[in-house]
């Protein structure tokens, strides 16, 4: 909502500077999001009279022309606007004035005419945007010698408020100016309506066949109205100021009507309607073509007003191409109707379109403005274009109105609600100002609100209301009490910041990626991914739900190495989506990637570029972070992101719960990439599942180590030989670790040396070597059988 | 025994020469071991008289003791001195940097979401979470906002279908956890919400913060203390201003959006705050009664509040970043400034 601050100030006008009222409007909620001057600054213009025209001697399209500035003497000015004319009223630029953008006036000669100020078009003066095609001409009643400006009432300011969807009220100089009356306990004056008596006998049939979507119809007959007429000046200049655009007269006051009392109206060629007025749904089938020249094909569920031969304009959006008012229009029909909110909202965007009725429909226009808002339109439009007026005629179902609404609000609530006992005949006062109908009573004041506030409905509206003229900061703060219950902690589970902090200090950046990915991408690294499609997304690049963490950390990494970080290092935690929408799964990863040298450039002799074992060890100091390290298993599977030969499953418990792998060399290729990578993704579930420690006593007894080399067939895992020795070690194992790969020379082709070093301890009493070397045996018998590998000698 | 004094003289002038610790030791046999020179001479007191006897031996005593004690010091002075050298061979140059991985770092928003996360439940919320695809219900039915309300052309909202959506704030959470718990309920619900706008200030995925607090007698009043102290906290800065402004969310009934005083030029006016001294950092509100019957809580004995906040927001103005965008870029560049 864009207005005058003048136009405000004829109903309502504080003792207070623009900025503090604006500060007060914005306060009060109704967010001022701009003052601004209406027009450019300017100075030395006044108004003036064209006294004689002639036709320069030299130039065409010049004419010398006299005028009458007030001064006294006729002051020649030479004037190139093909529209000049003696007798005109002007805005007359005199010598030493200065035009908007510092331009300023001096005495000149055109081809040799002297010329003394300019007369001014309305761009010249910065009151429209594009170029004027000819010279402003002024109302003949302007005063000769006025200042412009003062004339004009150019010192004024536009506010333009971002009011929220509840207050269609305020979307009206009415509806504002009942505000800022309320906001500095003022009465509000608009101007006097009073009704116009018919004159003629004219009216049009109109029936509402969806009094539920529209229970109130007026329409009224205007016979001889000249719409070659002009709108008055103050008006076109009250349009410009609340960002509406003249257009041409009958349209300008349903428009001015609409800014100063919130109900959109329209009017239409009555020669052109067809039996009667039908305010119906649209039908299948039926097309209509609007104002801006589309034609839509409308819905049923879209509101219209037809006449017998067929829909003529969606009602409460737009009126149509051929119904409407045009030049040759000698009589019209004016409707002032009441569509209900529900019957509007959706309607307008749904075909694209979103208008200053739209806007208002949608929430909420008084239902008891019709008739005053018809009378109005009615007394300007016989003002500015002559004409005859019929009846009223209203079409109303009172079944369908907005049922009045009675709140009750209790004075113990109110103080509850905002921890303060205000002054009990200031919140009547405040009620009524705000146009409530309000009996005081013990429990405090029942109320009905007003027709123009939709929404109103409950006690917390009413103390919203009040709150909101008292002033939020005029209200107490305290610190909210409550009890000191202390709640259980789970120790055994691990929180996403603290695995986030150990990807932290094992070097790595978190990142955040986008939720939905490019389609292809997504396909090119998880081609049998199931994952929602967003309906309507922002760009195709944006439009699927993430199967994995791997698309955005993919993604992420080839931003960073296009700008020259060769080492890249990132993780992510977040959700991944899985399933079609009915059965979907949404579940919280962590994911990894790393690519580049495996330590930042440095004089040490870490050298090399990450593999698989330097994520994986990344990857196991989360996994041991819980103390529940033996819970998790690498078993080697395929991935379509992964290299085959290098990528394993995560088992938690024998559940799947995540992968490791190095980037599939084709997936590599297909997205042109720079550099080999290296991820994980693992279900955070089962990365926060701990334990809590369980202690067991040391043991005072020597430990038994023993070293065991084997050799094995290449394709053999290392988890088997480990499982297979873990089993046959017995109870009293402590500790089994891996000591050295080998394969080369000395070790036959196709086979591996494993080096493993156990070691035993017994709480009680110290082992001997007869029961360790039955202990070594059994592993290596089991090895030999199970794995098909022998001690290496 | 008469060259006694020369024999001292003799061997202290050799251990005074010795070089190592091993020609000491070579020294300390020579004269004092069993076979040794000054050993020798104790050897020989049986052939003096018993009258002579004592003297002589004492003396040969004391010079053994004399020789014995510079051999000590002799020792420790030349351990002392090739412990020196060693370390002197030893010496690194400790300027240069230390090897291996070194840490990295938290995203910004992670940062600000676990700032005010701890902000909170150091003072007793719960940390509830819920997921990003959501339905009509709890993003909008649940939160009083039906369907055609204009609030729903407030947030453009992503669809998959007629009523699956990605949630467009982290209200529905809150929902959520009315529904399975009963008052009081304190909670903050961090997580990442989306709504189809892409511009300079605009991206289509961002981070909310959404506070509740559910109990009996909980007023405006408290509302105003909780916000006021949060974002001081937040700021740090006890003196910083914040003002209520009535608004309006379905969801909440009163509402407010919330100004503080700007951060970038202390209220004076600047780019950052549109030369207005306020930047709008948060909305908030009482629980609309619609809400709480929709998660079946007695509205005449329960009342609570209610806000929400936006984790980039927060973040450009604690860390002076000035493109949102950044945030979803990933350039290390970028995040390695927040480790």
């Amino acid at each position: 909502m864009k207005f005058s601050e003048q136009w405000l100030r004829e109903w309502v006008s504080p003792q207070l500077e623009t900025q503090a009222m604006a500060d007060q409007i914005t306060m009060a909620g109704l967010e001022v999001d701009a003052v601004e001057a209406v027009a450019a600054a300017f100075s030395g213009v006044v108004v003036a009279e064209v006294l004689s025209k002639e036709k320069h001697p030299d130039a065409d399209k010049l004419n010398v022309c006299t005028v009458n500035d007030g001064s006294g003497e006729p002051v020649q000015v030479v004037c190139g606007a093909p529209n000049v004319d003696i007798g005109q009223k002007i805005p007359f630029a005199q010598v030493g004035g200065v035009l908007p953008g510092d331009f300023k006036i001096k005495k000149a000669k055109l081809r040799g005419v002297e010329s003394r100020g300019m007369i001014c078009s309305a761009s010249e003066l910065g009151l429209e945007e594009e170029t004027s095609p000819g010279i402003l001409v002024l109302s003949a009643s302007a005063p000769v010698g006025d200042d412009f400006r003062e004339f004009m009432h150019l010192n004024d300011m536009t506010i333009e408020v971002d009011l929220t969807p509840n207050r269609g009220d305020c979307l009206s100089i009415k509806g504002m100016a009942r505000e800022v009356g309320v906001l500095n306990r003022l009465p509000v004056d608009g101007p006097a309506i009073a009704p116009v008596e018919a004159a003629i006998e004219d009216s049009f049939a109109v029936s509402i066949e969806a009094p539920e979507q529209c229970p109130r119809y007026l329409g009224r007959v205007i016979k001889g109205v000249n719409v070659q007429a002009e709108t008055p000046l103050w008006m076109v200049e009250r349009l410009r100021r609340s960002g509406v655009r003249s257009i041409d007269p009958v349209v300008d006051i349903t428009n001015y009507v609409m800014l100063e009392l919130g109900q959109p109206m329209h009017a239409f060629d009555r020669d052109n309607l067809q039996g009667g007025m039908v305010v119906r749904m649209a039908k299948p089938g039926e097309k209509l073509t609007l104002l801006d020249g589309n034609e839509v094909a409308l819905r049923p569920e879209t509101l219209v007003i037809a006449d017998h031969s067929g829909p003529l304009a969606m009602a409460g959006v737009m009126g149509g191409e051929n119904s409407g008012v045009n030049q040759n229009t000698q009589t019209i029909f004016l409707e002032s109707a009441f569509f209900t909110p529900l019957a509007i909202a959706g309607q307008a965007r749904s075909y694209g379109l979103h208008t200053d009725a739209s806007h208002r429909f949608e929430r909420g226009v008084d239902p008891q403005l019709t008739p005053v808002a018809v009378e109005r339109a009615t007394q300007l439009l016989i003002e500015v274009c002559g004409g005859q007026a019929g009846p009223v005629v209203e079409t109303q179902s009172v079944e369908h109105m907005p049922a009045e609404r009675a709140i009750l609000l209790r004075s113990a609530r109110l103080e509850q609600a905002l921890s303060k006992a205000l002054d009990s005949d200031d919140v009547t006062d405040i009620l009524q100002r705000l146009g409530l109908d309000v009996s005081v009573q013990d429990v405090g004041w029942a109320v009905t609100a007003p027709s123009w506030r939709f929404d109103l409905a409950i006690e917390e509206d009413l103390i919203e209301e009040v709150a909101r003229i008292h002033g939020y900061n005029n209200l107490p703060v305290r610190r909210p009490a409550a009890r000191l219950a202390l709640r259980s902690a789970d120790e055994a589970t691990l929180t996403q910041a603290r695995l986030r902090r150990q990807m932290v200090a094992r070097g790595f950046q978190e990142a955040i990626t986008y939720s939905f990915v490019a389609p292809e991408l997504q396909a090119t690294m998880l081609p049998d991914a199931v994952s929602p499609a967003l309906a309507n997304p922002i760009s195709a690049d944006l439009s699927v739900m993430r199967a994995s963490l791997f698309p955005g950390l993919v993604r992420a990494m080839e931003y960073n190495l296009n700008r020259q970080q060769a080492r890249v290092r990132l993780f992510e935690t977040g959700l991944v989506f899985n399933g079609e929408l009915d059965a979907l799964s949404q579940v919280p990863m962590l994911g990894a990637l790393v690519c580049g040298p495996r330590e930042a450039e440095g004089w040490g002799d870490v050298k090399g570029r990450v593999d698989f074992y330097d994520l994986k060890g990344d990857l196991e100091s989360v996994l041991a972070l819980g103390g529940d390290a033996d819970a998790w298993r690498f078993e080697p599977a395929e991935h379509p992101a992964l290299h085959p030969g290098q990528s394993a499953q995560l088992l938690h418990h024998g559940e799947p719960a995540g992968w490791i792998g190095t980037l599939h060399p084709q997936v590599r290729a297909a997205l042109g990439l720079k550099m080999d990578a290296v991820l994980f993704e693992v279900r955070l579930d089962a990365l926060s599942q701990g334990r809590i420690p369980a202690f067991e006593p040391l043991s005072r007894f020597p430990e038994v180590r023993r070293d065991l080399a084997f050799i094995l067939k290449e394709a053999t895992s290392v988890q088997a030989l480990l499982d297979c020795a873990k089993q046959q070690a017995g109870e009293y194992l402590q500790d089994i670790k891996l000591f050295d790969v080998y394969s080369g020379k000395g070790v036959a082709e196709g086979h591996k040396s494993i080096a493993l070093g156990l070691t035993w301890q017994h709480p009680s009493r110290t082992l001997n070597d007869e029961e360790i070397n039955q202990l070594v045996d059994s592993i290596v018998t089991q090895v030999r059988v199970k794995l098909d590998a022998e001690l290496r000698s | 025994m008469d060259h006694l004094p020369t024999l001292v003289s003799e061997a202290r002038d050799a251990i005074q020469a010795a070089q190592s610790v091993a020609a000491l030791d070579e020294l300390r046999v020579r004269y004092l071991g069993k076979k040794g020179e000054v050993t020798a001479l104790l050897k020989g007191l049986g052939k003096l008289s018993a009258e002579e006897r004592p003297a002589a031996g004492e003396r040969i005593n004391q010079a053994k003791q004399t020789l014995a004690d510079e051999i000590d010091a002799k020792r420790e002075q030349l351990e002392s001195a090739a412990l020196n050298a060693r370390l002197a061979a030893e010496s690194i140059d400790v300027t240069l940097p230390g090897r291996g991985q070194a840490s990295g770092g938290l995203h910004p928003v992670t940062r600000t979401l676990e700032r005010i996360e701890g902000l909170f439940t150091r003072i007793g919320y719960d940390v509830a979470v819920g997921p990003e695809i959501e339905d009509d219900y709890h993003n909008f039915e649940a939160l009083n906002i039906p369907a055609h309300h204009p609030a729903r052309g407030m947030a453009d909202t992503f669809y998959f279908d007629a009523t699956r959506l990605l949630r467009t704030h982290t209200s529905p959470v809150q929902v959520r956890t009315m529904k399975s718990s009963e008052p009081p309920i304190r909670i903050v619900c961090p997580g990442r919400v989306y709504r189809s706008d892409s511009d300079l200030t605009h991206t289509p995925m961002f981070h909310q913060v959404e506070g509740l607090l559910v109990d009996e007698g909980v007023s405006f009043a408290d509302l105003k203390g909780t916000i006021e102290d949060f974002l001081q906290a937040f700021f740090e800065r006890d003196d910083l201003s914040v003002r209520f402004r009535p608004s309006y969310f379905p969801f909440t009934e009163p509402s407010a959006e919330v100004d503080i005083q700007c951060v970038m030029c202390s209220g004076a006016g600047c780019r950052v705050c549109s030369h207005s001294g306020w930047l709008e950092v948060m909305g908030c509100g009482m629980v609309h009664p619609e809400v709480f019957r929709h998660s079946g809580i007695d509205t005449e004995r329960y009342t609570g509040f209610a806000f929400g906040m936006g984790a980039e927001r927060l973040a450009m103005l604690r860390y002076g970043v000035n493109d949102l965008r950044l945030f979803f870029e990933n350039d290390l560049r970028f995040l390695r400034q927040f480790a």
